[in-house]
């Protein structure tokens, strides 16, 4: 059987790979780091955009239409939190109008067909709490909010239960190649061998596209965010854009999926790949920015911030084409916003791509008999809790008492759900992956209660020793030593010292 | 659906002080909700000394102290559900729980003690910039990890903030064996009792750098470094003082927050200054029936007041459900003044009967010498009290006496004033 090897787990990635498990291959989905959804798709805002901000001509405008209407049955399928609540752009002079007026055009270039533009009044009457200069609005009652790192684990559950091998904390290295044809990929676990490779390795595709010779440059660009408590989760009802520029969408306010309000992001271009640093400049920037929208944004109520990085092309667009040097090697490479919206469309042109490469070497690709579209849905409490059905909780409990004690008390999660997601076709192994899975630590203490509570849970799970559970993989364990343990070292030490 | 006389949420020092005196008061149908394992709230994690010399006369680790109570509550009976997590109370006083036991529990009370503690600040409250490494903890959960898990968070260990929480772990940490490179305060003065500040650093050789805060955190997996520079008289970091330490923990103790989203979801007011919700002499809250004492009301520095303030609401709860209480015509504001940033109680509201005081409890907002601690209506001066030392990192208690309150008055004033002429010499 033909084998694939899809590098980099990200949303991308996670999405190619569900959709190639749609036929009778072989799929490796390699990720260097210890989860799933690891880079810029853990931190971005979160949002499925409309469609009539990309320019028509370009790739991305094109896959974010297309895209759009899909999220619906998608996260339907694989159980993914995601709300249909409209954006607006809001504009606050006759410039920003004509300004308006020609997003909306281009819009409706792209294809978009209920885009409006409404006044003051309307707005108002839609956010309460906008500021009141706003005077002009573009409305796009087809912008949605979703969880992206839980889109990105329910694509790669799904791959999974499709037959899809997932490795993680397994890097790529080198490409093997002979006489001009992929053959498989060196990595810090050994050589992977394979006949097809698709490179969406997100912030580093350029590094693996360079193992090709392909010459590609992505410049990182760090956006900055704020989250809120739940408290104030109705201070916005949409996603509410500031007037573009050319770098970026500006600054936003909307809420998220789970009630949280969120703020960021800005964009600084740097040249460290794993820089997610938070600046004191670039967080005080947010928070201003967000009070042009909102000018009683609640500061004190911030519960975590955090950055992100776009992996962002000096073409600002997408490049999704074959390797101009190797063959069977597609790379996917810029993928920045609106890279989030774009994925359904983005790998159904790669499985497409694939399609008529495997036509040309004249092999034959065969559907799944049994594909699974979907995936099962896990219980979650707080679901349960918001819509006030604590009778069905009760008959969770009766059948496994694990649902019946709360671990994570902000956000209100059991042990039950904790154990689920470890034991999940991707399994969460490090706190970090508990947090994107269930909540749990996502709340206003940030894990000072169940810390100490999801890391023995996790050493029972995985029956480790505690010393070894981490924050987020190797290198990132939360504990040192056993008690005692260093004063008997320092003791020993000194008596050797003693004894010289 | 059960019902109960009285519900007592959180089983630490103030519930089973609060549960224990409303038993001694009659109150026979009592029942305790405690999210943990054991009883006793933050006490079992506290295996240092320094407990209960003002309660019970003598000096006791925590675990200690909570035992002395739990042996009380085992004997007068007092029924008690631990692992079991309250995750909603609405106004007509029904209780949702959850445990594994029981599924999920609906309880209509007749009476509710609130008692549910407080959490620690954290990083992203004060808002330290940087990376979002491991190795980030609040004191008491390095404490949780140390005395109750049995394991070190770290080797080489700064912290922030001299709360007491934060003091007592630097020298746990060093008795230990970790090496502890300071604690840094970014107030001009320690924020945690005397003693502490005494016995766990000085008598450990911890420096305390005051006015200093972390500017920024660096540490992709595991915290390597930690930048602090020295603040203004406004907090903000001054130019040209930063230093990198090394370090590959940091424990924050940076303040509690009594944890009152139950109290919110009862849509019970929060105070400003206490975090917590507004009470009468009796710790009854603006809902009838119910009660709040301990952290949950305001943070304390010593869990004897905790028990103290506890017994006060157990007692008022049993007089209410014994219908043996009488409100005043009017309910007197208790306001404070000048330098005091809250009292607690905010207002009395019932009679007196056999009570000779009202005992105040307030804080200050900075520290000072030599003061006068005033009761005032109408701008006439009732009562003071003379305080050699007042600090914020110290609560302040006041008796008020009852014979000094007339049917009248609507409104107390509490200030401090430096007392003229004896203004202290040092520079």
């Amino acid at each position: 059987m033909m084998r694939i090897i899809i590098i980099g787990a990200g949303v991308i990635g996670t999405a190619i790979a569900r959709e190639l498990s749609r036929y009778e291959i072989d799929i490796v989905l390699l990720e260097k780091t210890a989860d799933v959804a690891n880079g810029t798709s853990k931190a971005n805002s979160g949002i499925i955009h409309a469609g009539y901000n990309a320019d028509f001509d370009t790739l991305k405008g094109k896959l974010n239409v297309k895209s759009n209407p899909v999220f619906d049955k998608l996260c339907a399928d694989l159980k993914v939190p995601f709300k249909r609540i409209g954006s607006y752009v809001v504009g606050f002079n006759e410039q920003d109008l004509k300004e308006l007026k020609k997003k909306k055009e281009n819009g409706e270039k792209n294809g978009l067909d209920d885009l409006e533009i409404i006044g003051q009044k309307q707005l108002i009457s839609q956010e309460p709490n906008i500021n009141k200069k706003a005077k002009y609005a573009l409305y796009a009652p087809g912008a949605a909010i979703i969880s992206p790192y839980e889109l990105t684990i329910a694509y790669a559950n799904n791959a999974v239960i499709n037959g899809v091998q997932l490795l993680l904390n397994t890097e790529v290295n080198d490409l093997i190649s002979d006489d001009g044809q992929i053959k498989g990929v060196k990595t810090n676990q050994g050589e992977i061998k394979g006949d097809f490779v698709i490179n969406a390795a997100g912030l580093y595709s350029d590094k693996i596209a360079r193992m090709a010779e392909d010459n590609f440059k992505i410049k990182p660009r760090k956006g900055e965010y704020h989250l809120f408590d739940k408290e104030y989760g109705d201070l916005v009802n949409h996603i509410l854009f500031p007037m573009p520029t050319k770098k970026s969408k500006g600054i936003l306010v909307l809420p998220t999926v789970h009630g949280n309000i969120l703020i960021g992001p800005n964009a600084n271009t740097i040249d460290d790949k794993d820089d997610l640093s938070t600046t004191s400049k670039g967080l005080n920037k947010v928070l201003n920015g967000a009070k042009r929208l909102i000018p009683e944004i609640p500061e004190k109520g911030v519960i975590t911030s955090f950055s992100g990085l776009r992996a962002a092309l000096s073409s600002e667009d997408f490049h999704i084409d074959f390797s101009e040097n190797l063959v069977g090697l597609i790379n996917i490479i810029g993928i920045q916003s609106p890279g989030l919206s774009s994925a359904p469309a983005i790998s159904d042109m790669v499985v497409e791509m694939f399609k008529n490469y495997s036509l040309r070497e004249n092999y034959e690709l065969q559907l799944k008999k049994d594909f699974k579209e979907k995936n099962s849905k896990l219980p979650h409490y707080y679901e349960y809790e918001d819509k006030g059905k604590l009778d069905d909780w009760q008959k969770i409990v009766e059948k496994h008492e694990d649902y019946g004690e709360i671990i994570c008390r902000c956000e209100h999660v059991s042990r039950g759900e904790i154990i689920d997601a470890i034991n999940a076709p991707v399994p969460a192994q490090t706190i970090d992956a508990i947090k994107r899975r269930t909540r749990a630590s996502s709340g206003r203490c940030q894990a000072g209660f169940c810390g100490p509570r999801l890391l023995q849970i996790l050493a029972d799970q995985l029956n480790i020793d505690p010393l070894e559970v981490s924050k987020k993989g190797s290198g990132s364990q939360i504990l040192r030593a056993r008690s005692k343990q260093l004063i008997l070292e320092k003791i020993k030490e000194d008596k050797r010292a003693g004894d010289q | 659906m059960t019902k109960h006389k009285m519900v007592v949420v959180g089983a630490g020092p103030a519930g089973l002080a609060a549960a224990l005196e409303a038993s001694k008061n009659g109150i026979d149908d009592i029942i305790i909700l405690e999210r943990d394992k054991y009883l006793g709230g933050i006490l079992p994690q506290c295996i240092h000394n320094g407990f209960g010399l003002e309660y019970f006369g003598e000096e006791l680790t925590g675990p200690e102290y909570a035992d002395r109570f739990m042996r009380d509550i085992d004997q007068a009976g007092i029924e008690v559900l631990t692992e079991t997590m309250v995750l909603n109370i609405n106004q007509d006083k029904l209780i949702t729980a959850l445990n594994k036991t029981k599924g999920v529990l609906k309880i209509k009370a007749e009476t509710i003690i609130l008692a549910m503690g407080c959490r620690e600040r954290t990083r992203e409250k004060i808002q330290i910039p940087g990376d979002r490494p491991a190795g980030i903890l609040s004191a008491g959960t390095a404490q949780r990890y140390t005395n109750i898990e049995g394991f070190i968070p770290g080797k080489e260990v700064m912290i922030l903030g001299s709360g007491d929480i934060g003091l007592i772990m630097a020298r746990r940490m060093k008795l230990e064996g970790a090496d502890v490179k300071a604690v840094l305060e970014i107030m001009p003065f320690s924020s945690g009792l005397v003693r502490n500040k005494v016995q766990c650093l000085d008598d450990f050789d911890i420096p305390l750098k005051l006015q200093h805060t972390i500017t920024r955190i660096e540490g992709k997996k595991r915290l390597k470094r930690v930048e602090i520079s020295k603040v203004d008289k406004d907090f903000n970091p001054i130019k040209g003082t930063q230093k990198w330490i090394n370090c590959d923990t940091l424990l924050l103790s940076v303040g509690l927050i009594p944890e009152n989203e139950l109290s919110k979801a009862m849509n019970l007011k929060l105070h400003p200054a206490t975090g917590g919700v507004y009470v009468n002499e009796n710790r009854e809250t603006e809902l009838k029936g119910v009660y709040a004492c301990g952290n949950v009301l305001h943070v304390h520095d010593l869990v004897d007041w905790v028990s103290e303030e506890a017994e006060i609401a157990g007692r008022s709860a049993a007089e209410y459900l014994n219908k043996n209480q009488e409100k005043r015509d009017l309910p007197i504001k208790i306001t404070p003044n000048k330098n005091l940033t809250y009292t607690v109680p905010q207002k009395i509201e019932y009679k007196f009967k056999d009570k000779k005081f009202i005992k105040i409890y307030l804080r200050v907002e900075k520290p000072m010498e030599n003061v006068k601690i005033v009761f005032s209506h109408n701008e006439k001066s009732m009562l003071s009290y003379d305080k050699k030392i007042v600090m914020p990192g110290e609560m302040v208690t006041v008796n008020l006496p009852v014979a000094l309150i007339k049917n009248n008055m609507e409104e107390i004033k509490l200030s401090i004033v430096e007392k003229v002429g004896e203004k202290n010499g040092r520079t």
